[in-house]
């Protein structure tokens, strides 16, 4: 059994008890919501761009357990003014980060990495990616 | 648990007799109880997800492979015939396991999830027409709901859910209420999968029965307690599963009332459930073989038949009493933990204590409680219109077994204080 505190670190707590962008955005350009069959967890994503294709702003509202909070909450911090892009590649890092090969450690995540201790516990990585996915389809959402 | 007074005439206490379950010398007989994980003993409290196994259990299927593997039924030499008196012998106790009328009304299946998939679709089906109704409870398991929508649907029929109050308590005067000349079919659990309430069977099959109306019964997390007796509570139709049980996985029984079994059309087709065969037509064999289709868990019926020889080793009255005791003190030793709520507080249990703690996902508490192997549930229990009629998403779930303890128990309680801590609460 992997140490606990690799888990639920400091950052995770924090932002699972004050989550960050929490709440419906006003003037969302996208919109779709995460799913979790497994264990009926449930979270919406909302974007809005500014200039172009420039992600002016991420938020989330939902419930779920302090890792798919903690992951929504700092996504949305991760997110905001980065392009469409430059986003779905970063979920495609975070994703290698929390799902992928052991020894395998995308860099460039910044707090992201604080998640790199899901990857012991395989019944959660749906947890920390639920927000991800939710954002992906949201970028891809027709009023986008 | 007053109801359980009318179970298991197999093996009621001699009079006189009180002693208590020895529960160490029962541990002993489960191999898997002595596991430690990290250098700590395992704490198991997911039995009604599924029970863990008894040696016997384990002999025994390894012993019918190893001894008395054949086909069954149609072989005519003699290990086929050995075979299929293992197979047969197991439906004979498993019938005098849940007190049912006689062996050939029990019909082994996959899981409890088939017997009452093959209820909905032999039995139910063909009587539906659009604007009848079916009625199920609120907190019944999504396998006693969803098999019955899909008729439903088929036949523009309506599925019902009789209320359950705030406690998790079924309304029964509410369900009486329910039950209309358009009801065709009752289904509820005995013991509740998510909560561990007791309905009051008995007094819902004798409503039902008074209005003609024929009553399922899912027994999944009643036989494991040992308070399945299916002549007392009288249901049309009674399912529950081996691997609950103590038994293997991948067997389940369907118990059904003979004439309506008798009337029911085929539900699969294939070998063993014909009397003839030709391209013109078929004719069917008697019950049960009409029921079972192709070759059969045949081991698994083995492992299941070892299992109740194994529960009738013990005194089911004794064993009842510590259940309740256990659960008395599961109660109090979780309720007692700071922030934590109990979700169903029904005054009749058995051997479930679902919970909530404020601020801390039960998600997160069963993922830090296996750092200290202790294993339980946490998410919506397949029963997720109970949990959005009690107002929860989800709940953490402990649940007991006749070889679970009170160290268990209390490993339990430090485990929560532990999730409070490295949770910040």
């Amino acid at each position: 059994m992997s140490d606990l505190g690799e888990l639920y670190q400091s950052v995770i707590l924090d932002h699972n008890r004050h989550p960050r962008n929490c709440g419906p955005l006003a003037d969302a350009d996208g919109e779709a919501e995460g799913y979790n069959p497994l264990c009926g967890d449930r979270l919406r994503v909302w974007v809005r761009f500014g200039d172009g294709d420039v992600i002016e702003a991420v938020n989330f509202e939902g419930t779920g357990c302090a890792i798919s909070q903690a992951s929504a909450s700092l996504m949305t911090t991760a997110i905001r003014g980065r392009t469409r892009s430059e986003a779905l590649e970063l979920f495609d890092r975070f994703h290698a980060l929390v799902a992928g090969e052991e020894g395998d450690r995308p860099a460039g995540l910044g707090k992201l990495a604080v998640f790199a201790g899901v990857r012991a516990y395989p019944s959660r990585v749906k947890c920390a990616s639920l927000a991800w996915h939710a954002l992906r389809s949201a970028l891809a959402s027709p009023s986008t | 648990m007053p109801a359980t007074d009318v179970a298991a005439p197999l093996w009621a206490s001699a009079p006189g007799t009180r002693l208590p379950h020895d529960v160490e010398r029962v541990r002993r007989d489960f191999p898997l109880l002595g596991l430690r994980p990290d250098g700590r003993p395992l704490v198991y409290l997911d039995s009604a997800a599924t029970s863990q196994k008894p040696q016997a259990v384990i002999d025994a299927t390894a012993e019918f492979y190893a001894t008395a593997n054949a086909n069954i039924h149609r072989g005519v030499y003699r290990l086929s015939e050995r075979a299929t008196a293992l197979y047969e012998g197991a439906r004979a106790t498993v019938a005098r396991f849940l007190n049912a009328p006689r062996a050939e009304d029990i019909i082994f299946t996959r899981s409890t999830t088939e017997a009452i998939n093959l209820v909905a679709q032999s039995f139910l089906r063909p009587r539906l027409a659009p604007g009848d109704e079916i009625l199920v409870t609120e907190m019944e398991h999504h396998s006693n709901i969803v098999p019955w929508q899909l008729v439903a649907a088929e036949r523009g029929a309506v599925l019902r859910a009789a209320p359950v109050s705030d406690r998790g308590e079924l309304d029964l005067a509410a369900l009486e209420r329910m039950l209309t000349e358009r009801t065709r079919l009752v289904a509820l659990a005995q013991v509740s999968n998510a909560l561990g309430t007791v309905n009051p069977v008995r007094e819902v099959v004798l409503a039902a029965h008074r209005r003609g109306i024929p009553v399922l019964v899912d027994g999944a997390q009643a036989a494991p307690h040992l308070v399945a007796d299916i002549q007392a509570l009288g249901p049309d139709f009674f399912a529950c599963s081996g691997h609950k049980l103590f038994g293997p996985t991948g067997i389940g029984v369907l118990y059904g009332r003979a004439d309506l079994l008798d009337a029911m059309p085929p539900w699969q087709g294939g070998g063993d459930m014909i009397a003839s065969v030709s391209f013109e037509r078929s004719t069917w064999a008697a019950v049960p073989a009409k029921f079972e289709a192709g070759t059969p868990n045949i081991a698994g019926a083995v492992g299941l038949g070892a299992a109740v020889d194994y529960l009738a080793t013990l005194d089911a009255g004794a064993v009842r009493r510590y259940e309740a005791e256990l659960l008395a003190y599961a109660t109090e030793r979780v309720a007692g933990v700071p922030g934590v709520r109990l979700v169903g507080t029904a005054a009749e249990k058995a051997s479930i204590v679902s919970f909530v703690m404020d601020g801390v996902h039960p998600h997160d508490i069963a993922t830090i409680l296996d750092a200290d192997s202790i294993c339980i549930r946490a998410g919506h229990h397949c029963a997720q219109p109970l949990m959005a009629r009690l107002g929860v998403g989800a709940t953490a779930r402990a649940s007991f077994a006749l070889y679970s303890t009170r160290d268990e128990v209390d490993a339990l309680a430090a485990g929560l204080e532990r999730v409070r801590r490295v949770m910040g609460r």
